[in-house]
């Protein structure tokens, strides 16, 4: 079936598999569960850095976000494509008539909305906590956050993809994907202000570091709504503030992780279909 | 109807594949034999498009992409080990009725004769049925689509001896394909084939045209002397259109096509037999 609905039926698969799984559950009861303790422990009446109300919930969901929601994507993606080939799964199911980029992007596209839902329906739940309490809600920060999920969920998941394409073992692609988020984490904060301190290098390059790491990139532009000078930041934020503006940082933060995750993806499907696929 | 040129494989520097040339023409029934690790499951996996390959592989004179499409729909393939899918036999079967087109009614009626229920089962994830159970659904997806090849591996491995029957039955029926049959059950699958291909170290290092031989009225001349006189045997030799020399003595013809067939009976009973002589002696039936 060289047809555009083997990628739907790809998809339908990939979702009714992950959602027989039980990492699916655990993590939807974490995203959910996790706004749900937030809002029912009031969090939303705090006030810190100046943040209150639902924005001081979301502020503080999309930072415990940026933290789990990685890791939970690479953990569960890695193994995918390669736990498949080694139990046999691949060599019966690509031996039916669906073109392979259709099956890989249909997968790609199932696990996806998988990953998106239950966050997006956490802030979905936000809001209508916030309208329900009578709380203001901002529109504005609600969406650029979902917009964020989506790009960041997009690049790990494409990261996830690339690593089990090429992976040859179950055990390299989780552990490769450890060490990869691992880095991502460290380049945050404790590398880079090492690196910063010691001055061995470029303070652009340094901050090209910091722009190029999806984490980084997510984390920022969480913040740049509810701190537009980014106070928080530091001295960083000019080279951000100077060079590209508060919209242009935005767009930058929605744009790249999502192509960068997509190139991945594509790089291992390049891989994947070059190489022997059992 | 596929021409495959020059083919060869290897993993690690060693060939599995080592420029195996083959050729199977349309409604060819071979039966594919060979030590473990002669390199079948290796050529599966490169007509299915599995691997990368060095050599050609061509279908009705066209060379073959990796992997096409167009070519697995009209390709049913049984893998050796059935896989740990955790889907649902039912949505399985969906899965191969969008794909492949295969039909429910079809595939209820193909199972219910190898004796599963595709109701019953319809619910359970496959990877929690038993080995025979398995087999059969694949099976089942296989021959109830439409194929121009079948590709089996091992296909009888788990099924029990009542489901073997019915499922040689089915692929009997099958007259509109060809088939490629790995089995070390050579005695189940020769009545059905017309040729024997056999394996080693990735080449083909025999090719019986049974059907030709066939036609060519080839016999083989049969002597078996038992060490004891045993009726069932005894009866076995009568079937065969023997002629018995005394109690312990049998001599006869065998057609060269069921030779795999008489070898298999007679392995039964190894250990009543004394001496054994099959000479080719090309003996030609009048008008063959």
């Amino acid at each position: 079936m060289n047809k555009p609905w083997g990628m739907l039926i790809s998809a339908r698969l990939e979702v009714q598999e992950s959602l027989r799984a039980r990492w699916f559950f655990l993590y939807a009861a974490v995203f959910f569960g996790l706004m749900l303790l937030l809002a029912l422990t009031g969090i939303s009446e705090s006030r810190v850095l100046g943040f209150t109300g639902l924005s001081r919930l979301l502020v503080t969901y999309i930072q415990i976000t940026m933290a789990v929601l990685p890791l939970f994507i690479l953990v569960t993606t890695a193994r995918s494509l390669v736990g498949d080939r080694e139990v046999g799964n691949l060599e019966y199911m690509l031996a039916f008539p669906v073109a392979l980029r259709h099956w890989y992007w249909g997968k790609f596209l199932g696990r996806l909305l998988l990953i998106v839902m239950p966050v997006l329906a956490a802030l979905v739940f936000a809001v209508v906590y916030g309208a329900v309490r009578g709380i203001a809600v901002p529109w504005l920060h609600v969406s650029l956050y979902a917009g964020l999920i989506c790009a960041l969920a997009a690049c790990f998941l494409g990261l996830g993809f690339f690593l089990s394409s090429m992976a040859r073992s179950t055990e390299i692609s989780l552990g490769t994907s450890l060490v990869i988020w691992l880095l991502l984490v460290a380049l945050l904060d404790l590398l880079l202000l090492s690196v910063l301190i010691r001055s061995q290098f470029d303070p652009a390059f340094v901050v090209g570091v910091a722009l190029a790491n999806p984490l980084q990139t997510f984390r920022t532009a969480s913040m740049i709504l509810f701190d537009p000078q980014l106070i928080l930041l530091g001295p960083a934020s000019y080279v951000i503030l100077d060079h590209f503006g508060v919209p242009g940082y935005v767009v930058w933060a929605l744009v790249y992780p999502a192509v960068l995750g997509l190139v991945a993806a594509a790089a291992g499907f390049w891989r994947f279909s070059r190489t022997d696929l059992v | 109807m596929i021409e495959i040129s020059q083919l060869t494989k290897t993993f690690d520097g060693r060939a599995v594949l080592d420029a195996l040339t083959l050729r199977i023409a349309e409604r060819d029934r071979i039966a594919l034999v060979g030590s473990n690790g002669a390199g079948k499951t290796t050529l599966f996996r490169c007509l299915l498009g599995h691997y990368t390959y060095d050599g050609t592989i061509s279908i009705n004179g066209e060379s073959a992409r990796r992997r096409d499409p167009a070519l697995l729909s009209r390709v049913a393939f049984v893998p050796q080990l059935p896989p740990p899918l955790r889907m649902p036999v039912g949505e399985l079967l969906r899965f191969a009725h969008e794909t492949t087109g295969a039909r429910h009614d079809t595939m209820t009626e193909m199972a219910g004769r190898l004796g599963i229920d595709l109701a019953t089962v319809s619910r359970q994830p496959f990877y929690r049925l038993s080995g025979g159970q398995k087999q059969k659904i694949l099976v089942t997806v296989a021959l109830a689509r439409e194929a121009d090849l079948l590709i089996f591996d091992e296909p009888s491995a788990n099924l029990d001896p009542a489901a073997r029957g019915a499922f040689i039955e089915l692929l009997a029926t099958r007259d509109d394909c060809a088939m490629l049959i790995a089995s070390h059950r050579l005695e189940e699958v020769a009545p059905l084939v017309n040729r024997v291909v056999e394996l080693d170290r990735g080449r083909v290092v025999l090719d019986d045209a049974v059907a030709d031989r066939l036609a060519a009225g080839e016999q083989h001349s049969c002597m078996v002397v038992l060490r004891e006189m045993h009726e069932p045997m005894a009866r076995a030799f009568l079937s065969w259109g023997m002629t018995a020399k005394g109690d312990l003595t049998f001599t006869g013809h065998v057609p060269a096509a069921e030779s795999f067939r008489f070898l298999s009976m007679l392995s039964r009973y190894a250990g009543l037999v004394e001496k054994f002589s099959m000479d080719v002696e090309g003996k030609r039936r009048k008008g063959g």
